[in-house]
């Protein structure tokens, strides 16, 4: 299920998986950075600046920097960052931030997880429109990596 | 709650939006935004030619697009050339857009990672 305005997307996914193991590969570091595609420097606590680089093919060496909000363990992961911060030389720290929210539920069949990102009138709109701009050039790159792996692994 | 929320958000843009709407629903405007599209930049005096509307006409039509951030004046020496603005809403939703499929993109690699069995 997607719900779109413009200043919030939620995304709700059922996760064939029970919730004690969504909540690890959400809240600790190491595995959280194999799925996202990030390698992190520093452990998940609440009020915390986890900061590390991309691991992305195309955008190796772009920050990434979260702000831990909540983590109510098993229910709630909150975090606040720059979305879409990678023109490089930007100074994005006077900028609003947008809020992210991970929700776990139990479910018969695993877990549903519930992802809000909101506040994205706040950002100023330039920034939006320079980030569909570079998007474009990085989905063609996806595009082409999921190509290849398709290709090969199936 | 979060359906609730979600409508009343939906109710923002849509007012947002109102003056776009309005701005369109004429047919001489519609036929400027398309002069515009077509030919590019151009002045009023060109908008004019072949247009069953005086030049006063279209000027004032061109002010309504412009409030709706539709058209944008360019001021080149001593006259104006119009052209296509890029959308508000265009760029809000093409944004949107964009980190939605970003964030489908990381829950499918999420989903992967917690269902397959664990490999290191």
């Amino acid at each position: 299920m997607t719900t779109t305005t413009t200043d919030r997307i939620q995304k709700q996914v059922l996760l064939r998986a029970p919730r004690a193991r969504v909540w690890r590969a959400l809240t600790d570091a190491q595995e959280f950075g194999q799925w996202f595609g990030v390698k992190l420097a520093g452990p998940f606590a609440p009020g915390a600046r986890v900061r590390g680089k991309i691991t992305h093919k195309g955008y190796e060496d772009y920050p990434f920097e979260i702000t831990i909000e909540r983590m109510e363990p098993e229910r709630l992961l909150s975090w606040r960052w720059h979305p879409y911060s990678v023109e490089p030389g930007v100074d994005y720290s006077a900028e609003p931030t947008t809020l992210v929210e991970f929700k776990l539920e139990d479910t018969a069949d695993g877990t549903v997880l519930t992802v809000v990102e909101s506040g994205f009138d706040r950002i100023p709109l330039a920034r939006r429109a320079k980030a569909f701009e570079m998007n474009d050039r990085g989905w063609t790159e996806q595009l082409k990596s999921i190509e290849r792996h398709v290709g090969t692994a199936v | 709650m979060s359906a609730r929320r979600s409508s009343a958000a939906t109710r923002t843009g849509l007012r947002g939006s109102a003056p776009l709407f309005a701005a369109l629903g004429d047919e001489t405007r519609l036929r400027l935004v398309a002069r515009l599209c077509e030919g590019g930049p151009q002045s009023i005096t060109s908008l004019t030619i072949g247009s069953k509307v005086t030049r006063q006409a279209v000027s004032k039509h061109l002010r309504v697009l412009r409030g709706a951030g539709l058209v944008r004046d360019i001021r080149r020496g001593r006259e104006s050339r119009w052209e296509v603005a890029p959308q508000r809403l265009e760029i809000a939703r093409r944004y949107l857009a964009s980190i939605s499929e970003r964030w489908n993109e990381r829950l499918e690699a999420l989903r992967k990672h917690v269902e397959e069995p664990q490999q290191r």
